[in-house]
């Protein structure tokens, strides 16, 4: 009985295992094998080198600068992403007048492509007649500021366009985790006197917890994937600022056909997420129950 | 099926692809040659149109030839996409790609020389412009047929001009006198400034508005064979020099990087009254600047000067014989004196063979819009793009420090020799 | 929901809780405003002239000409069927894929089920975009490239849908599959008729989420597709955006309202729902 329960479950398991395993397993391994390779040339076929490309990675400045770009893009984009995302929700969610209206402006960044999106952003980081420009000039009196043409404010442009597409999509989560509050918990809380602030942090926060491991998972995500605005508003310029991780795989593999560089490339960001994985799921284990 | 499938779907969304293809006779389809041609453009638009006719036009004098045009969008794009397809075993035939991918095809061992292709004689060949066979030729063959080709030239707005006491009609001639004009043409409000003298674009391909400036002053980027470049000679570093205080010394050009893309709609908002860029934006620049505008060579430094730039015709090693015989003739239906003509009058390129300067069409044409000739004058003091083996990196190493150096993020000479240092640690492999 | 915002009112409604309440209005109408700007840019450009991209002017003349062109410059029309093929696809694959295993993992422990489940696990982290050059090498070697199959399969089995639909289908009370077992039915029709139906809010929620993800995605069909065959919109707009002769972006504009208005309209017609198929599928 059990054994056939054990060939039903593989059964139905199979169509999905087969392509997971075609195209996450297969692929994450055979990025390794193919790092040890050399980039095949025209009549030059791929020669296996050991270790060398990663030896060579290590001494290209733009490997570094691209995950020292990430790093600070995945630590600015996943808090504010989240704590904007919340505080959305909380509004949303209570009695801030015009609420329908809101959650409406919230998620549209949502249904927006972000490769039709980035074309606008680009008028509203333009120097001078772009649109922050002439907002911030009619606030404050500031001059031009060249937003994404100045190393500085690059990636921060970057950072706030990623973010601006992303909290939107996270507060239906929170949304839906804090209508599912029994108002009864609140009342009760009240009723002992507690301050709003007390309830939010005593209260609410802790019922939101499993909603924002998933939302950190998600998020973590995006802060290695969310890549389109950078290929369409910098290509990783001025100077490499605002090249992240995947972008330079992917102008590796696509823009300078050097396979071995973009599979090299991958195994690191493979690393990452794995690192990354486990620490969350280490995590995760203890605050909810997974099985 | 093919064919069938296409033309159903093809209906429904009424592209201009499947126009063609219900032009076409289905017999053509089916018994003659087929040659798949990869065209940089975004789909629609007139040069979509200009290409269909064309297209067209060669099946009618051809029967039994098809071409099937593919509009890949940008040139990088257009490129990326025929290497990956090279690779999927699904090369096009004939495409036109970047002149300075040259080397990057031949490495790719993707391309033919058109040289050794039947039908091709060398009066053919030597009927196109020397400043456009430049990039187009190395180890004494011809890899690349001049078609969709341009120059960098200088923008100017007259009234602006008028307004700060210049004479409209006169464009700064040396580097000098683009300073002077642009100090003259900065208009400042406090500390804001409301309209910048010049605006040299930055980003994306820095490289090529800058080769402006070295061939100005008198120094080449890299030697013919692709396998080296010079960019540590103290004068590129000095070009660079010239550039960088442009913005810091003498203010009169914006700080940072200068977006390509909005280059223009700078210019029709009169926040920059001289502008580089491509004689490719002629026909954009005329439909949409409210004001009278100018067209000139670009000042001269040293020596007057400009890179070429733009898409040559390639043939591909996947195409059997009788396909290689077709993008002959096809290459040459393009580039008879009076399609060429037509072609610059319509787009905004340049001609490419000095005959089709000597049509009536365009001779007619240039006597109506003087500024349409400017791009063939400079053709005389033009040089070859940038273009070297490893071609997309080799560039980048100079692109990274030309933005690094304008983002006042490196000195001239450092970022130079720093960009000299990695073309030399990626070309090693291509001089033995 | 009311009774709840009553609930939060301060009781004192002291001058401390009303400015309180005033800040937070002003806080969260700037964020809005922040965040639908961009849409309320793209209409202002789309509807007047190139010349007022950048000018804004209330007496602004109207036109609708940057559509029209917008429109004839790209085949849209062939972009949106490849998008909606596309979009169709993946969610009907993804649905049926993951009902399966979900339903396989939610039952019971069988053998290797830990290590199975964290296999697909795997997939929430490593996205199919990451790993772009391989898949791209696989989707040679099986002949896929340029088609729109190839655009949807690393995609079709997912593991956020796996995950979400076993969470589901294991709040469904044992008893009720006892029951229907009793009657008869057999496994795939137990599935059918007591699982799935309970689960329906799951469904739409994580529909919604795919429909919205694909319709939008772009990195990996730019690498994968090379003709206006099998070109999604995005794309379609990328190579359409990325001309060598500047940015235009009252077309621009046309094009992304033109490309975003079906989901657009879809999401204002049914926003209230979409919320709350969130709530009910416990996805929180």
């Amino acid at each position: 009985m059990r054994s056939r329960a054990t060939v039903h479950a593989w059964l139905l398991l199979t169509p999905a295992l087969v392509l997971l395993a075609a195209f996450t397993h297969w692929p994450a391994v055979a990025t390794i094998w193919h790092s040890l390779f050399t980039t095949p040339r025209g009549n030059r076929p791929a020669r296996f080198i050991g270790l060398e490309n990663y030896a060579d990675l290590l001494d290209d400045p733009i490997f570094w600068q691209s995950l020292w770009n990430n790093a600070i893009y995945a630590a600015a984009t996943i808090p504010l992403s989240i704590v904007i995302a919340l505080a959305m929700a909380l509004w949303v969610n209570a009695r801030i007048p015009g609420r329908t209206a809101l959650r409406m402006a919230y998620f549209t960044p949502t249904v927006l492509p972000m490769i039709a999106v980035a074309n606008l952003w680009l008028f509203f980081y333009t120097p001078d007649y772009g649109l922050l420009d002439q907002v911030l000039r009619g606030l404050f009196g500031f001059g031009a500021t060249n937003w994404i043409g100045t190393p500085e404010t690059a990636l921060g442009a970057m950072i706030v366009v990623a973010v601006w597409k992303e909290a939107g999509f996270f507060m239906i989560f929170y949304l839906a985790a804090l209508q599912a509050i029994p108002p009864s918990l609140h009342e009760a809380a009240i009723v002992e006197g507690a301050s709003r602030a007390r309830i939010f942090w005593r209260v609410t926060l802790p019922l939101l917890g499993p909603t924002t491991l998933f939302i950190l998972v998600n998020a973590v995500i995006n802060a290695f994937r969310l890549i389109d605005h950078v290929v369409v508003m910098t290509r990783g310029g001025p100077d490499n600022a605002t090249s992240l991780l995947l972008f330079y795989i992917y102008q590796a593999g696509f823009r300078f056909w050097d396979t071995a560089l973009a599979s090299t490339l991958t195994v690191v960001l493979l690393l990452i997420l794995a690192a990354l994985a486990a620490i969350q799921f280490l995590v995760l284990e203890k605050r909810v129950h997974y099985r | 099926m093919k064919l069938t499938r296409r033309t159903i779907l093809g209906t429904l969304a009424a592209t201009p692809l499947a126009a063609s293809a219900l032009r076409a006779p289905a017999v053509h389809a089916q018994a003659g040659t087929e040659i798949v041609f990869n065209y940089p453009v975004a789909v629609g638009g007139p040069i979509t149109r200009l290409i269909d006719t064309l297209c067209t036009g060669f099946q009618q004098e051809n029967p039994g030839i098809r071409v099937r045009p593919v509009y890949a969008g940008s040139y990088q794009d257009t490129l990326t996409k025929t290497l990956t397809a090279l690779r999927g075993g699904e090369p096009p035939h004939v495409a036109c790609l970047l002149s300075a991918d040259m080397f990057t095809l031949i490495d790719e061992d993707a391309v033919l020389a058109w040289d050794d292709l039947p039908g091709v004689d060398r009066a053919w060949i030597a009927g196109f412009y020397p400043g456009f066979l430049e990039n187009s030729q190395t180890g004494g063959k011809t890899w690349g047929i001049p078609f969709q080709r341009s120059t960098i030239v200088l923008y100017w707005n007259k009234d602006a001009f008028r307004a700060a006491g210049l004479n409209p009609d006169v464009a700064p001639a040396n580097w000098a006198q683009q300073i002077e004009f642009a100090q003259r043409l900065t208009r400042r409000e406090g500390t804001n400034v409301s309209q910048w003298g010049i605006q040299i674009p930055s980003s994306g391909f820095p490289y090529w508005l800058f080769q402006g400036l070295t061939t100005q002053n008198d120094v080449r980027l890299m030697n013919p064979e692709g396998t080296q470049v010079f960019y540590g000679d103290p004068k590129v570093a000095e070009a660079l020099q010239y550039w960088m205080d442009l913005a810091t010394r003498h203010r009169v050009h914006p700080p940072g990087i200068v977006e390509w893309g909005t280059t223009p709609r700078d210019f029709f908002e009169k926040k920059v009254a001289m502008m580089w860029t491509t004689t490719g934006n002629l026909t954009n620049v005329r439909t949409n600047a409210s004001f009278p505008f100018g067209v000139g060579v670009l000042p001269a430094g040293r020596r007057p000067g400009s890179p070429t730039g733009g898409g040559n015709i390639y043939v591909f090693k996947a195409a059997n014989p009788a396909q290689r015989e077709a993008a002959v003739k096809f290459a040459k239906y393009l580039t008879t004196p009076e399609r060429a003509a037509q072609w610059g009058i319509d787009t905004g390129y340049v001609a490419v063979t000095p005959a089709a300067w000597e049509t009536q069409a365009m001779r007619t044409y240039v006597a109506g819009f003087p500024a349409a000739a400017v791009a063939r004058d400079q053709l005389r003091d033009a040089v070859a793009e940038l273009s070297t083996h490893d071609n997309q990196r080799v560039t980048k190493a100079l692109n990274d420090n030309l933005e690094a150096a304008l983002t006042g993020r490196k000195e001239a000479a450092r970022a130079m020799q720093d960009a000299q240092t990695e073309a030399d640690r990626l070309l090693r492999p291509f001089r033995r | 929901m009311s009774a709840q915002a009553a609930s939060m009112a301060p009781d004192g409604s002291g001058l401390l809780a009303r400015l309180v309440l005033w800040f937070e209005t002003a806080a969260a109408w700037f964020l809005g405003i922040v965040w639908i700007a961009p849409l309320l840019y793209a209409v202002w450009a789309a509807i007047h002239p190139t010349g007022y991209a950048a000018r804004f002017e209330l007496l602004a003349p109207l036109t609708l000409s940057n559509f029209a062109a917008a429109w004839d410059a790209a085949p849209f029309a062939r972009y949106f069927l490849n998008t909606f093929i596309l979009v169709t696809m993946i969610l009907g694959a993804q649905l049926v894929l993951c009902t399966l295993a979900a339903f396989a993992f939610a039952r019971s422990a069988f053998f290797g089920s830990q290590v199975l489940f964290a296999l697909v696990l795997a997939q929430l982290m490593v996205m199919p975009d990451v790993l772009l050059v391989e898949n791209y090498r696989t989707m040679r070697d099986l002949g896929l490239v340029d088609t729109i199959v190839a655009i949807g399969l690393p995609y079709m089995a997912s593991a956020f849908g796996i995950f979400l639909l076993r969470q589901a289908f294991k709040q469904v009370p044992k008893e009720l599959e006892e029951a229907a077992r009793v009657e008869g039915l057999s496994t795939l029709a137990i599935l059918w008729r007591v699982y799935v139906p309970l689960a329906r809010p799951t469904y739409i929620a994580y529909g919604l989420t795919s429909v919205s993800y694909h319709w939008n995605n772009f990195l990996w069909p730019l690498v994968i597709t090379n003709t206006v065959d099998t070109r999604p919109v995005t794309v379609g707009l990328s190579v359409f955006a990325s001309t060598d002769q500047g940015i235009d972006w009252a077309i621009i504009s046309a094009a992304t309202l033109m490309s975003s208005a079906p989901l657009l309209v879809a999401f204002l017609l049914f926003q209230r729902q979409f919320v709350q198929s969130f709530m009910r599928a416990g996805i929180r």
